[in-house]
């Protein structure tokens, strides 16, 4: 199990570096989204439970185009067959796939959370950078456990790119909310505020739920 | 209808066993009421006009398609339950490559070779054979159709399989390449092997039992060596 | 004896409401929303069932319990915006931690139909959606409790209408939960009915039209298609 995922991921690495569709697509977005978040909210600054917000949905819906991409690869190009002759555990692509995923959103972070601290981002952001990378940690386990199960979903239908946003968005809503109330004393002006350990909690526990959810349904997508 | 292999001794256990099988697609039943058996080491060839169902039951025997009717028993294991016991003894090789087309032919051997728990060396190996090791570096993308087909040839047979199952293996390979395969995937290579083939005498060679479907359904079973060429064309009118 | 039932809920009702005529929709509104959000979760057992037996009947119970509830879900959304508008003066009220769920419920549930019908192999489809079913019965509650514990923290006093209530409104409530749960089972008996017949007639149908074939095949899998 554990080398199946390693071969796994390290060709869903490589895939990447080679055709860089997914993550420099997902910074890209992200960027943009602040720029129409300054111009729609028309403000230089923002902060608290804005600042929390514009965040959170800006990371979101950069996250959708990542699970939008998810299997496109295995579908169009005999991934899924090739997996599914190997004498191999199949929850090690669920496995391969959230881990993927997960690496992606946290290297776009690395990239958005700090140009949105340059851009839009009132109080500095090292005021609470080590709570916010746990709650950013958490939020993408969670939105890569709802989107590996979401693009696996929605990769055998023919109108794929309108399903995934509209199952994913409302599943997401609980990961946004609590990511979202984490988040607003982090970003508080004047300091920030101690981490709400009860929504740290109740990410943590959807984040679990979830995994074993899909851990239960996604062999019954791969079957034939 | 009960089908037979040419040779007289009986395996205890054949290779392929298949009562009644069948499978739909939604209400349109692809294949239906397939009854044969083939011992280890023989060949099974299998004609019939494109929508005939061979590439279903190239998929069926794979563990890709789950049977819908009737018994199969792959290598002694039943389908879909045993499914597990079967793959990775079983060498596939259909109309797509299964390549990832922005990764090199090494590094797609060298996927599958790590879901197949097979050493690297054996890449090169396969990678010699099917005369790919100078372009092996290439992403498939820029490869010729001819030479996407050798080194999903190479995949096939990657993980030595009991059981080759091919879909029109020599299509798109030159009289060369296709000389250059035939010791991995050809009669002399020793492996059970089901083979689809739209050429009744080229197909013919080398098999012993002979398949023709139409509609799904089983138009010819017979000894591949009773079976005229002719016969075979009537398939396709 | 599932018709009186069902009667006896829309005539008796709204008799014993005496707390001014708008409370009359709590009887509607609540065991609506509580009836639709058991249709979900039992729409997730099916599917689960559907998943392990590969029986397509439970795919269809699945199918028929998300459709009835998405239904009444719609009722929730509609009557509870009704009862926000006499009672606050608005037609959405964001403080409201069940209109708030329902609405996010919803727009999941609603893309269960364009998941289904766009995928065209039907065994798949079939298998996909009990997948969905199970995923979105299981992030019914648990949106709930987080949507909840959101509205409660920011509005600690949150009305919570079924406290110290008086004995005739709680009889009232109950029939009221029952008939709609009546309601609720006679609407999927229907469909599923209903369903049964369409695919005995296409099946009719096909015989008539002499293709022999498709016959052998739909007495095998006389169960239910979508």
């Amino acid at each position: 199990m554990r080398s199946t995922v390693a071969a796994l991921l390290s060709k869903e690495l490589t895939l990447e570096w080679r055709t860089r569709e997914s993550v420099p697509a997902m910074v890209l977005f992200s960027i943009a989204t602040y720029v129409v978040f300054h111009f729609g909210l028309d403000r230089d600054r923002v902060t608290g439970d804005l600042a929390s917000g514009v965040l959170w949905v800006t990371l979101l819906f950069a996250a959708i185009l990542g699970v939008n991409r998810l299997f496109v690869a295995e579908y169009e190009q005999g991934g899924f067959d090739g997996f599914l002759l190997a004498p191999v555990d199949r929850t090690a692509l669920l496995v391969a796939k959230a881990l993927t995923l997960f690496l992606f959103l946290c290297i776009v972070e690395v990239v958005a959370v700090p140009a949105f601290a340059l851009l839009l981002l009132g109080p500095p952001l090292t005021q609470a950078l080590p709570e916010l990378v746990l709650v950013l940690l958490l939020a993408n386990a969670g939105i890569a456990v709802l989107g590996t199960l979401v693009a696996g979903l929605a990769i055998q239908t023919r109108a794929r790119d309108l399903i995934v946003p509209l199952i994913a968005l409302p599943l997401l809503v609980p990961v946004l909310l609590a990511a979202a109330r984490c988040a607003t004393p982090l970003l508080q002006d004047g300091g920030a505020g101690a981490l709400p350990a009860d929504w740290l909690a109740i990410l943590a526990i959807y984040d679990l739920l979830f995994a074993l959810i899909a851990y239960a349904v996604f062999d019954f997508l791969l079957e034939d | 209808m009960r089908g037979s292999s040419v040779f007289a001794v009986p395996d205890p256990v054949p290779a392929l066993a298949l009562r009644g099988a069948g499978r739909r697609y939604g209400e349109r039943a692809a294949l239906r009421d397939l009854t044969l058996e083939l011992e280890a080491g023989r060949t099974l060839v299998v004609f019939g006009p494109n929508g005939a169902g061979k590439t279903t039951l190239l998929r069926m025997l794979a563990t890709l398609l789950r049977p819908h009717a009737g018994e199969v028993s792959v290598l002694g294991h039943q389908l879909p339950d045993e499914g597990y016991a079967v793959r990775g003894r079983v060498g596939f090789l259909g109309h797509e490559a299964l390549l990832y087309r922005e990764l090199s032919g090494r590094e797609n051997l060298r996927f599958h070779a790590r879901l197949h728990r097979v050493g690297v060396q054996r890449v090169d190996e396969v990678l010699d054979a099917v005369g790919m090791t100078a372009r092996c570096g290439d992403p498939v993308a820029e490869l010729s159709r001819g030479m996407v087909q050798r080194l999903a040839i190479a995949r096939a047979v990657l993980h030595e399989p009991d059981l080759l199952l091919l879909d029109e293996p020599l299509a798109n390979l030159d009289p060369a390449a296709a000389a250059q395969v035939a010791p991995l995937i050809g009669a002399g290579s020793g492996r059970t092997r089901v083979v689809t083939s739209h050429d009744p005498a080229g197909g013919l060679r080398g098999a012993d039992l002979a398949l023709g479907l139409k509609g799904g359904r089983v138009a010819l079973l017979a000894p591949a060596a009773e079976v005229d060429p002719g016969q075979i064309a009537e398939l396709y009118r | 004896m599932l018709t009186i039932a069902f009667a006896l809920v829309f005539f008796y009702a709204p008799n014993d409401a005496d707390q001014g005529f708008i409370f009359k929709i709590f009887y509607v509104h609540v065991p609506m929303a509580i009836v639709a959000l058991f249709g979900f979760v039992a729409g997730a057992v099916f599917a689960a069932l559907h998943l392990r037996s590969q029986d397509s009947k439970w795919d269809m119970r699945s199918y028929v319990t998300i459709h009835i509830s998405v239904i009444l879900a719609v009722g929730v959304l509609v009557t509870g915006s009704i009862w926000a508008r006499a009672s606050w003066g608005h037609w959405w009220i964001w403080d409201e931690p069940m209109l708030v769920s329902f609405l996010i419920v919803f727009l999941l549930y609603a893309t269960y139909w364009p998941l289904r019908f766009s995928i065209e192999d039907k065994e798949k489809q079939s298998r996909y959606a009990s997948v969905f079913a199970i995923v979105a019965g299981a992030f019914v509650p648990l949106n709930f409790a987080a949507v909840r514990m959101a509205e409660s923290f920011t509005h600690p006093q949150t009305a919570t209408t079924t406290t110290s209530a008086p004995p005739s409104v709680t009889l009232t409530f109950l029939v009221a939960l029952a008939g709609m749960t009546l309601l609720f089972i006679t609407l999927c008996k229907y469909e599923m009915a209903s369903k049964h017949a369409t695919f005995r007639l296409r099946a009719l149908r096909r015989r008539l039209a002499g293709d022999e074939d498709e016959l052998a095949l739909n007495g095998r899998s006389a169960a239910p298609q979508l």
